[in-house]
């Protein structure tokens, strides 16, 4: 990819993310922000292809594994943790009394 | 185009579509839980994506395998852990360390590559590349540095293990910032100009701007500060996207950075306080230390749970309102309990929810659905506002700042022009507190002062369970 396609897809992704979020309930800025937070952990992409190019480069390979250990952590609690919050609202007028 | 190549783009290409489709569904109540399991899909779709295209064309290295395991298991561990066990109370501060931990993740990403340059199997070196490669990288590090000491001194101050140092409240910490962002773009076009050495200079002072920019702000404003970080550690994530050269990071990356910064707005219009009040502006305990919002209670009512729980049994129509204190209590519970109570009486009970209630906008939304109080009893601020000349009796549970009539009446308070609940309106309030200590703004709640509110001290669970006692020997709620 050039770079000049790559800025693109930047401007692109920015303008796709400022229109996604119009309205949003009061209710539901804790859970957005916390999923929003989760998908930032994308990150782990990038630390995967440090790992697969370190080509047994031992300390790269360390930075590549930790780096993508936090990223997980991120990833993998914000979606958990999203989920136990948004599981609150699903269970609502149902047992009403 | 080999086949590896296409399925990666194939891949890519859906996994995206459906992260912006995730982002979208979680902004509407009914769509938001799928949403999220949707984004879920999507981002282990894009690691299988990655994998098989390097299983396809390069391969993957034994070696590489055994530290993706060790890295992927000890973080899922953790971060799955953390999740199921976290009180929801302390939600603010779990979603600011989520986030801290993904800066980190792409400043770790930007600093390897630095320092061992990774083949990118082109042969021709290229300067305009390595100088957009140096200048990616910097970014990288630099917002990541933000984003990880910005959330941690954040989760820390929500924790209540930091409180705001003096310091930070005068002019000096505008200097003391100043210096570390001067720094920081020294050490930033030192690397560019190819002096590595000068990265770890980068990685200190853009840490030190984090803490230095976090520090000063005060509680009331974390959870915008939240949103912030959150918004800085998707473009941290795009960076790193410019970095390794993949597409799906920046689109991603740049999806949240642009979704947190209009979450971020929304938020700061809840609280009408502007984006740049919040950052530059100090916490509000500051300013109102000059101004007429500090001073002493003069007319303080308080009354017993027995009195309280004799008005409850005449009224018609009660308000809830909910804050942190009730969070702190874990009494939501109890609150469901004295509620059921009053409704089996007939007496009409509704929740206000004020926007920022809590510590982060939808707090007391979560914690009142965990004790299942149905969801059309609750009713957000404006809706519920008229309502309250027409009610018997306020119950205001640990909620302070949102409740201060102050935010109307008093234009030189700190306070002034924030939305409020409009609760002295009511025939009668209760406030239940533990002590006169000031709200999380540290500013005087003239509300405490006036003749219609009383005040029941004591811990809001412990009150809560008294009143039910109390109620059951009034004969109320019993059938």
């Amino acid at each position: 990819m050039s770079f000049i396609s790559l800025l693109w897809v930047l401007l692109l992704g920015s303008l796709l993310g400022l229109e996604l979020i119009g309205k949003v309930p009061p209710t539901l800025h804790t859970p957005l922000m916390s999923g929003a937070n989760a998908i930032s952990g994308i990150t782990m992409l990038a630390a995967l292809t440090l790992i697969v190019k370190a080509e047994g480069n031992v300390p790269l390979l360390i930075i590549g594994s930790v780096s993508l250990g936090f990223a997980l952590f991120n990833v993998v609690g914000g979606f958990f943790v999203t989920d136990r919050m948004l599981a609150m609202f699903s269970r609502k007028p149902s047992n009403k009394k | 185009m080999n086949l590896p190549v296409i399925i990666k783009f194939v891949i890519d290409l859906l996994a995206v579509l459906l992260l912006a489709l995730g982002i979208k569904g979680l902004s509407k109540v009914k769509s938001a839980r799928d949403a999220n399991r949707l984004a879920a899909f999507a981002m282990s779709l894009s690691v299988v994506g990655l994998l098989s295209y390097y299983l396809g064309t390069s391969g993957i290295a034994i070696q590489s395998w055994i530290w993706i395991i060790i890295g992927s298991i000890i973080g899922s561990l953790f971060g799955a852990i953390l999740a199921k066990k976290v009180p929801m109370t302390s939600m603010p501060e779990t979603v600011a360390l989520f986030n801290g931990c993904g800066g980190m993740s792409s400043l770790l990403v930007a600093l390897g590559v630095a320092i061992f340059p990774i083949s990118s199997g082109q042969e021709n070196f290229d300067f305009f590349k390595s100088l957009i490669n140096e200048v990616s990288i910097s970014v990288s590090i630099f917002v990541g540095a933000i984003t990880f000491t910005g959330s941690i001194v954040a989760m820390a101050k929500l924790q209540g293990w930091l409180s705001t140092p003096g310091w930070t409240q005068s002019k000096v910490r505008h200097f003391v910032n100043i210096v570390f962002a001067v720094a920081s773009l020294i050490a930033f076009f030192d690397l560019i100009k190819g002096n590595t050495s000068s990265i770890w200079l980068l990685v200190i002072v853009s840490s030190l701007l984090g803490i230095g920019v976090t520090l000063p702000i005060g509680g009331a404003d974390m959870p915008v500060v939240i949103s912030l970080l959150n918004s800085y550690s998707g473009i941290a994530a795009a960076a790193a996207g410019f970095v390794v050269d993949s597409q799906l990071l920046i689109v991603a990356g740049a999806m949240v950075g642009a979704a947190g910064l209009i979450l971020t707005q929304v938020m700061c219009k809840g609280m009408n306080r502007s984006l740049v009040s919040v950052l530059f502006g100090g916490s509000l305990s500051a300013q109102s230390t000059a101004s007429s919002g500090s001073g002493e209670y003069t007319n303080i009512t308080s009354c017993s749970v027995e009195e309280c729980a004799l008005t409850l049994e005449a009224a018609n129509k009660v308000i809830i309102v909910p804050g942190y204190g009730l969070a702190v209590a874990q009494a939501q519970h109890t609150l469901r309990e004295v509620t059921k109570k009053l409704e089996q009486n007939g007496i009409e009970v509704v929740y206000a929810i004020h926007p920022v209630a809590g510590r982060m906008p939808g707090h007391m939304n979560v914690l009142l659905a965990e004790a299942d109080v149905p969801y059309e009893q609750l009713k957000e601020m404006d809706v519920v506002n008229p309502d309250f000349p027409a009610t018997d009796v306020v119950l205001v549970l640990g909620a302070n700042d949102v409740v201060n009539p102050q935010a109307k009446n008093d234009s030189s308070s700190p306070l002034y022009g924030m939305p409020v609940l409009d609760v002295q309106e009511a025939r009668t309030v209760f406030v239940i507190k533990r002590g006169m200590s000031a709200g999380y703004s540290g500013i005087k709640n003239d509300l405490f002062d006036l003749p219609n509110t009383s005040m029941v001290f004591g811990d809001a669970k412990k009150v809560l369970n008294d009143l039910i006692g109390e109620l059951k020997d009034l004969g109320v709620g019993e059938k």
